[in-house]
């Protein structure tokens, strides 16, 4: 979607650095890791790693819309089902931190699979209808299962010992397995985008009878990076039930897929920082005004009137437009 | 009395009733869906919202200004279109030109900003509504119960969509309508204001959903979340039928409340997820939907 608006498109030549990445994006990650591995110091390292978490998760679902140009409304059933399955492999099958993640992605990307190579079968606005019918029945089963302790969710998930060794108890040393994650994660997404695949994807998202001429298996490469996507998605959520050491039905309900496209479009869909940065935005907002209830909501939705009338760039991308660079 | 597969009849009636109910809920509400899509080209995400705006409407009538039920049915659905028409012209007339996700985009923004608000002020614990009077009592038909709350529901649903697909199917403004959703600029060129056209198409749809909230009212206890679940299953209806055909909405909201219905006789753990299990099966076998044309 939003081909006027797509900073990737007006790329311009750019001065490429090492591993082939350009050198304003080696900056910025630089800059970013520098900050990140200050901010535990300066910040609530707790508040820092909803942060770091709510990122990954837009950043993956920012992989989806931005450069698959698919919408989903149901990324919250990756995220909060890894969660689930996250909380449950380190509290019940007492599985070390790293292992119950894994657990975590593998769910998120078997029901990526399954709910992906149903919803593709549908173009655009079914495509979101679907995603969020097939989110809602996720949602449904989470509140009736046995394992995920209904509307109590699963609570007091032991942070126990990173590779049987490292006790993540302190958040300090959390933050920086986390920290690792995150850095892991979209720094996979970056090298997605910027592959061969990635280019096909833009090339479908842009024109995809044409990209059908030219003989590319469309579905496949939808349902690749729908999958990808969900499976990055449970990393994220699978992250956040370690963290918080809790799982509940909020990371399963469709407010959370909401919330993750409101990130994304406020930070910038199709740009690489963008969703980061609405991440860091939404998540800011939501802590400060938490004691002003429901006009969290409001606000967000005001948000979300004001980014699609007038704002469809998002923050990263009118910065992009300003420096002539891809973001 | 007989029973079925071990299921007294009035268990098995009573469900099947309350599943024509829930199917009056989907076909009324897919319908407005059905009518906005067809000429906008947006899925209004706000509909569950408006929905409980009419629900809402109907208690302040009664509590504010002592309007009762009856004049509710005709004053609330017109007022939450009139709403709705506000709303297309203020704000999501400026998507027009773009990708028709920003529609979908904008309506769920804004379906926040109104849930939010009545969360806000009216809180989320359920407000009553008392039945009218020619609504508490009921019906003896032998195999079951009848209470006319739940017979006037239907009955009214029903006359609702049936007059909606006659002034579609069978009037000259229907023709109008059903001329620019094939082609607008077409249907511009012989003179007929199609900018018009889409805001009241608009507002008729919206209206249709305060009407479902008036209906469900004295049924459900009135609530700022009364529509944001029922939104997505109406969602997963829609897939279901698709958008394609009037008479097919109808069907498919009727016909899938009846479906929900049984499962909560047979299977009540499934109650919840049935209509999107149907959902999955469709898309497999029939990914345009039951109705639908292309994809």
């Amino acid at each position: 979607m939003a081909t006027d608006t797509n900073p990737i498109a007006m790329a311009t030549i750019t001065s490429v650095g090492a591993a082939g990445m350009p050198r304003h994006h080696l900056a910025i990650f630089a800059a970013l890791f520098v900050f990140l591995i200050a901010a535990p110091f300066l910040l609530y390292p707790i508040f820092v790693m909803k942060v770091l978490c709510f990122a990954l998760f837009a950043c993956a679902f920012n992989l989806l819309l931005g450069f698959g140009g698919l919408l989903s409304f149901g990324h919250a059933a990756y995220f909060g089902m890894a969660s689930y399955v996250s909380a449950h492999a380190a509290k019940v099958w007492g599985l070390t931190p790293e292992l119950a993640i894994i657990a975590g992605t593998l769910v998120a990307a078997v029901l990526g699979l399954a709910i992906g190579s149903l919803a593709i079968r549908r173009h655009g606005i079914y495509f979101a209808m679907v995603t969020l019918a097939f989110a809602q029945m996720i949602y449904f089963f989470s509140l009736q299962a046995a394992f995920t302790g209904g509307e109590d969710g699963i609570q007091a998930v032991p942070r126990g010992h990173l590779f049987g060794l490292i006790d993540l108890r302190s958040s300090e040393v959390l933050y920086f397995f986390v920290l690792a994650v995150f850095f892991a994660g979209i720094l996979l997404i970056y090298r997605i985008i910027h592959s061969p695949f990635g280019q096909v994807l833009k090339a479908i998202r842009e024109n995809e009878p044409r990209a059908i001429s030219l003989g590319y298996r469309v579905n496949r490469y939808k349902l690749a990076v729908f999958v990808l996507s969900a499976t990055l998605a449970g990393v994220a959520g699978a992250t956040k039930a370690i963290v918080f050491q809790l799982a509940s039905l909020t990371d399963v309900y469709w407010t959370m897929s909401g919330e993750v496209v409101l990130m994304t479009l406020l930070g910038g869909m199709g740009t690489v920082f963008g969703p980061i940065v609405g991440a860091a935005v939404i998540v800011t907002m939501q802590n400060y005004l938490a004691t002003f209830g429901d006009w969290v909501t409001i606000g967000q939705g005001i948000i979300f009137v004001v980014a699609v009338l007038s704002f469809r760039e998002g923050i990263v991308g009118v910065l992009a437009k300003w420096i002539r660079k891809p973001l | 009395m007989f029973e079925l597969l071990g299921i007294p009849p009035q268990v098995l009636f009573g469900q099947l009733l309350l599943g024509l109910i829930n199917g009056s809920f989907y076909a009324v509400l897919s319908l407005g869906l059905a009518v906005i899509f067809g000429l906008l080209n947006i899925i209004n995400f706000t509909h569950g919202a408006q929905y409980m705006l009419g629900a809402f409407g109907a208690w302040m009538l009664l509590n504010y200004l002592g309007v009762g039920y009856w004049w509710a049915v005709f004053i609330v659905p017109p007022i939450v279109g009139v709403t709705g028409i506000v709303l297309e012209r203020v704000l999501i007339r400026r998507l027009y030109h773009l990708d028709h996700l920003y529609g979908l985009l904008l309506t769920f923004g804004l379906a926040l900003i109104i849930v939010g608000f009545f969360r806000q002020f009216f809180g989320v614990s359920g407000l009553p509504y008392p039945p009218p009077p020619l609504l508490t009592g009921g019906h003896n038909l032998g195999f079951m119960y009848l209470p006319n709350s739940r017979a006037w529901v239907i009955v009214a649903s029903l006359i609702v969509c049936l007059a909606t697909w006659f002034i579609i199917e069978k009037t000259r403004l229907g023709a109008y309508l059903r001329a620019a959703t094939e082609n607008p600029t077409m249907v511009g060129a012989f003179g007929i204001n199609v900018p018009l056209l889409v805001t009241l198409t608009y507002g008729f749809g919206v209206a249709l959903a305060g009407f479902a909230g008036v209906l469900a009212a004295p049924i459900y206890a009135v609530n700022p979340n009364m529509g944001a679940d029922l939104i997505i299953v109406v969602f997963a209806v829609v897939v279901i039928g698709g958008m394609g055909s009037i008479l097919g909405s109808i069907l498919t909201g009727f016909g899938l409340g009846l479906i929900e219905g049984l499962t909560r006789v047979f299977y009540p753990e499934g109650s919840a997820v049935v209509i999107f299990v149907i959902m999955a099966l469709v898309l497999l076998v029939k990914p345009a939907g039951l109705f639908g044309r292309s994809v």
